[in-house]
């Protein structure tokens, strides 16, 4: 019966568990007494890394005015084993939470899955962020609700309703964020949009710790060796930008009611002196716990208040493109400064028509930018693309007329140091060679020689221009930042690029430019204590009424700032354009306004453009007349 | 008789077997009390703390091995089919029935506090059946029809369980392999389950590594290697033709490292074709063999050097077809990838439990790492880790020698049984802990994957300690009765 060979495969098996639990010995003597790594993990574990936060950095306008700071708010812990007594309706109440908030919150806290190295003896985040006022109530009654404590924390607050989409704000960090960079841990705070976002760096600091000892009961036993392992938090950095606040505050004022943009740069660095999107928001409604509703609130708003339109609108640039056509038609000796081109109300090609409005003709080039000739840049365009003793082909004359408009700092990121930059469209000839299989011309796409077609422009892409003529042939990378605490700016925003153009061909430019203002379509802007030039757009556009554009600088001879204003929709040029150019560029030379050109812009702030919608473009999220007499102590909850 | 009977059952218990049952349940309870102290409810007898509860359990579990001692195994062997049958109906149910909790549908609700896991149970009905079905007259282990209803046997409840999305419990039906081994099943399959493992574990661990300097995948190169030598070892070891085996090693050793010589000094290229070449020339040699000896064996090696030289290149592209958690879990284990957020998670902290332990443990009730619940599931799978941290290496080694002790035990009185019924039972039970043993702790070790099986007598719950009780208790019955039967 008894099978002997088989019997002895008993020891096969016994062999198989004698193996099995060496095996496991050994690999316990090398978890438990060869490696220090699992104690060391393990005290990573046991020890309680508690984190210092710094203070972020705060955020002045060109003057030193502080716009952005940090103020004290508060988090609210709680240690469940000393919770006794409580009065849990009367906790929700002071903290304006509901029962059901309570009941949740609670369970969050004790789920370890959620809550890994929770003890009944610690203390738990029971609610974040609550602000000053908010906190005073529930510190008053802090005692009737035993096991709570209060922990500080810093929120970020903003001084004025101003330069929201420059600013940016704070939010709680992404899983996304805490992926991509290892900083962050899950709670924290980062900059998401503006120059919240691209100085994050600077402005966050670096966050401190305290080493603490926990038993096995999660209570603290004092400093981990009496704190040598303790590291102080370093503070942000301070954050001054080019932006002038006052000019800012302005250029909001006139675009009140209004959808469209104004930029102002300094030509000589490059600074960008205010950048005005509307409709824009309060940043103060940004603030702490309410930035979620907000965000929700305002993604739904048909006018997209949450879009810079500065930086993120593209827009046919109409007449403002001219300039920078006549550079490159000179530039590449299409024509000389006295080169006239024939006008009978517009350009005449066999069928083709592009209408112009009335003025003497033919006309030479400065009197052509001054009462902005259609005529003019379309027989300019048409001469320079059907010049095949220049150009072997129209892809080559076109692929030409690429370089310049690039040169120009068109059709791709100027670098700005924002977050976020649309490039705006220059047409190639491979794109016209898809769209007309080929076969195109100089006169199948004349248009965009006044800035209409395909081209695309942003509102600091028009004011680069300006920049650009004041400066006859160069521009330094726009940039909203003048100065960094402790630090130098990125070098891209220090680059000055030259375009393609000699300077001496800006001047005749510069000279219609001046001409505009002076006998043209700018006349609106001229004035006797400085030198405007100037340039007006009326563009076409499928979104209904032209939308009004002005793009100048002053003064002509020491340019201290570059101008573009646009307004979707407004009309001729010279109806919003010139005007809230002209007043722009009073407040920044003279430091304020004369009390005609105040009553002017009174006017112009209650002018607005009708876009149709059942809301008005209504200052909903603005608040114009709570104006800055912030103190620390102040609020946001009057909102509406 | 039935007098003399309980008394002969009494002097001729395995006591051995019985102390070491205890020894370990209390061990056990003493680590659940570790794993889950509440140090704001001290009362470890309270029936609200899972320590309360688990006694509750233990007491249940000894009254129920008492009650198990009585029932003559004459019970067993006349209903042991139906007893299958009605597990499997069970199981059938639970299927349908059980509401999902964690993801499986394997908890049977009983009244309104109590769930029982059927497929805790069912071990012991499969190990009364197979037992009972190889006890028959004329049962022959070589008989293909026998060896494939008695795989059926055990593969029945594993798909049901499967069924159920407890993929670990099925698992531990492998455990029936072992016991097959015992009754006669050739080695051979053992021995290629496991060169399935290694081939898999080196193959994909070492596959993007590259040998110094030369296009050789470290991991493809060692596999192939690998198949080679296993190859011959089996030609040698069940056909024992030397000359074949001479043949086979010298060729293919010499050329393997003319090759590697060639490749390392002179020009380097990808060793490995010429791998797959001498491995091919091995296959075709091996069935010239066969058609030329007519030795029905050497196909089965054939077949063997087949699926072993194929068996890297079908593992990666299954193991890219698997679902990307499944992947990462298995790249972690072999520590291709960290991930101490995610699948590592578990298994990270255990490993820092255990370690922290150091050599004689933070002492009862003091570890950091298990009260403050870093280590998941730490009063039922993970239940090793608060042993580990408290105990230390000390506690922690003594365990598992308990364990072997009691392994040992069952086999020396598995082979002392007077038939197959009680030997091929005893084997299942012995086999069954060895492989709960083997799974739960290393996988808490961090050198098996982490399947979600108890460690018996430790872990938390009532199932699994009534269920390796029943299983514990009915076979020293059987065994008490050796001597009853003789007479």
């Amino acid at each position: 019966m008894k099978d002997h060979i088989l019997e002895s495969r008993k020891f096969v098996i016994g062999g198989i568990a004698l193996i099995i639990v060496v095996t496991y010995i050994i690999r316990l003597a090398f978890l438990q007494l060869m490696s220090e790594d699992y104690k060391t993990y393990a005290d990573s574990n046991a020890f309680l890394n508690k984190v210092l936060y710094p203070s972020r950095g705060g955020i002045y306008d060109r003057n030193g005015t502080l716009l952005v700071y940090n103020q004290p708010a508060y988090d609210i812990m709680v240690v469940m084993r000393e919770v006794s007594g409580l009065d849990t309706l009367d906790l929700c109440r002071t903290l304006g939470m509901t029962k059901e908030e309570f009941d949740n919150r609670m369970s969050v806290i004790k789920d370890r899955n959620k809550n890994p190295g929770y003890s009944t003896y610690t203390q738990q985040l029971f609610l974040g962020q609550i602000p000053a006022e908010e906190f005073s109530v529930f510190q008053e009654k802090l005692f009737r609700f035993r096991g709570f404590y209060v922990r500080e924390r810093a929120i970020r607050r903003y001084r004025y309703s101003h330069a929201a989409h420059v600013l940016g704000d704070v939010a709680e960090v992404s899983p996304a964020d805490i992926e991509s960079d290892e900083y962050y841990q899950s709670g924290d705070y980062i900059g998401k949009q503006g120059v919240e976002r691209s100085y994050e760096k600077y402005l966050r600091g670096e966050k401190g710790v305290e080493v603490l000892l926990r038993d096995a009961r999660g209570r603290i036993q004092g400093h981990y060796k009496n704190g040598e392992k303790d590291r102080r938090p370093v503070p942000g950095k301070d954050v001054t930008l080019s932006i002038d606040l006052e000019l800012q505050k302005l250029g909001e004022r006139l675009m009140e009611g209004k959808k469209g943009s104004i930029v102002a740069i300094e030509p000589k660095t490059g600074e960008v002196l205010c950048m005005v999107s509307a409709p824009t928001y309060d940043p103060r409604l940004m603030e702490g716990k309410q930035r979620g509703k907000m965000m929700a609130r305002m993604g739904r708003d048909p006018l997209k208040p949450m879009i810079n339109r500065a930086v993120l609108g593209t827009y046919p640039p109409g007449s403002t493109f001219k300039t920078s056509q006549a550079l490159t038609f000179l530039q590449e000796g299409i024509i000389t400064a006295s080169t006239a081109y024939p006008c009978s109300h517009g350009f005449r090609f066999g069928r083709l028509k592009v209408g112009c409005h009335g003025h003497a003709a033919p006309l030479p080039l400065q009197p052509a930018i001054a009462t902005s000739c259609n005529g003019y840049f379309c027989w300019g365009l048409y001469y320079m693309f059907g010049n095949r003793k220049k150009y072997p082909s129209v892809q080559d004359a076109m692929t030409r007329w690429k370089d310049y408009m690039v040169s120009m700092g068109f059709g791709y990121k100027l670098g700005i140091d924002l977050p976020s930059e649309a490039r705006g469209m220059i047409p190639n000839a491979q794109y016209y060679d898809k769209a007309y299989r080929g076969s195109w011309s100089g006169l199948t796409v004349v248009s965009i020689s006044i800035g209409q077609g395909e081209v695309l422009l942003t509102p600091l892409q028009i004011a680069n221009l300006g920049a650009t003529i004041a400066n006859r042939g160069y521009y330094i990378t726009p940039h909203v930042v003048k100065h960094v605490e402790g630090a130098q700016l990125a070098d891209s925003l220090l680059e000055k690029h030259k375009t393609m153009v000699d300077s001496k061909y800006y001047e005749y430019i510069v000279g219609g430019m001046r001409k505009a203002v002076t006998g043209g379509t700018c006349r609106a802007a001229d004035n006797s204590m400085y030198e405007v030039c100037g340039k007006t757009g009326t563009a076409q556009n499928p979104h209904g009424k032209d939308h009004s554009a002005f793009m100048g600088f002053a003064p002509m001879n020491d340019p201290k700032i570059a101008i573009a204003v646009y307004v979707e929709n407004g009309g001729w040029g010279a109806n919003y354009g010139v005007p809230l150019g002209a007043l722009m560029m009073e407040q920044y030379i003279n430091g304020g306004l004369s009390p005609e050109s105040e009553r002017k812009a009174e006017e112009f702030q209650h002018k607005h453009v009708s876009y149709g919608l059942s809301s008005e473009v209504r200052p909903v999220l603005v608040n114009k007349n709570r104006e800055e007499k912030k103190t620390a102590t102040d609020d946001s909850s009057d909102s509406e | 008789m039935q007098s003399e009977g309980r008394k002969g059952v009494v002097r001729s218990l395995d006591w051995w077997t019985v102390g070491l049952y205890l020894i370990l349940v209390t061990w056990g309870w003493f680590s659940v009390c570790g794993a889950s102290y509440d140090f704001s409810n001290p009362d470890v007898f309270s029936l609200d703390c899972n320590s309360g509860k688990q006694l509750l359990w233990v007491g249940t579990s000894v009254c129920l091995a008492c009650v198990l001692l009585l029932i003559e195994k004459r019970f067993f062997d006349s209903t042991s089919y139906y007893i299958y049958i009605v597990m499997i109906g069970v199981l059938l149910v639970t299927i349908v029935i059980a509401p999902e909790t964690k993801g499986s549908r394997s908890w049977l609700p009983i009244g309104s506090f109590m769930k029982i896991q059927p497929a805790e149970f069912a071990k012991f009905a499969v190990a009364l059946a197979i037992g009972k079905y190889m006890d028959r007259y004329g049962f022959n282990i070589h008989n293909l029809k026998d060896f494939a209803r008695v795989v059926g046997l055990v593969l029945l409840p594993m798909v049901l369980i499967v069924c159920q999305k407890e993929t670990g419990t099925a698992l531990v039906y492998l455990a029936f392999f072992l016991v097959l081994y015992r009754e006669g099943m050739t080695g051979a399959f053992l021995f290629s389950a496991f060169a399935a493992v290694v081939y898999f574990v080196v193959g994909l661990r070492f596959c993007d590594d590259f040998i110094s300097d030369m296009p050789v995948s470290i991991g493809e190169f060692t596999v192939l290697l690998l198949a080679m030598l296993f190859t011959i070892g089996m030609t040698f070891v069940f056909c024992r033709n030397a000359l074949a085996v001479k043949i086979m090693f010298f060729g293919g050793v010499g050329v393997t490292l003319v090759a590697y010589l060639f490749s390392a000094y002179v020009i380097p290229f990808n060793v490995c074709y010429v791998m797959l070449a001498v491995n091919v020339a091995i296959i075709l040699y091996l069935i010239g063999l066969a058609v030329y000896t007519r030795l029905y064996t050497y196909l089965l090696i054939t077949l063997f050097a087949i699926a072993s030289t194929s068996f890297f290149y079908m593992c990666h592209s299954m193991f890219d077809a698997l679902d990307d958690h499944q992947r990462v879990r298995i790249e972690v284990l072999l520590g291709m990838k960290e991930d101490i957020r995610g699948a590592g998670y578990n298994v990270n902290q255990a490993k820092i439990a255990i370690g922290s332990g150091g050599f004689e443990g933070k002492g009862f009730l003091n570890g950091t790492q298990t009260k403050l619940k870093y280590v998941p599931e730490q009063d039922t799978d993970f239940i090793f880790c608060t042993v580990g941290e408290e105990e230390g290496f000390i506690g922690s080694s003594a365990v598992l020698l308990v364990y072997l002790l009691f392994i040992w035990r069952l086999i020396f009185v598995a082979e002392r049984q007077p038939d197959t019924l009680g030997r091929v039972y005893g084997y299942s039970v012995a086999s069954i802990f060895l492989f709960h043993l083997f799974v739960n702790v290393g996988m808490v070790l961090g050198l098996t994957p982490v399947i979600g099986i108890p460690l018996p007598f430790f872990s938390y719950g009532g199932s699994s300690l009534w269920g390796f009780t029943i299983l514990l208790f009915v076979f020293l019955r059987m065994d008490a009765e050796r001597n009853l039967k003789k007479r």
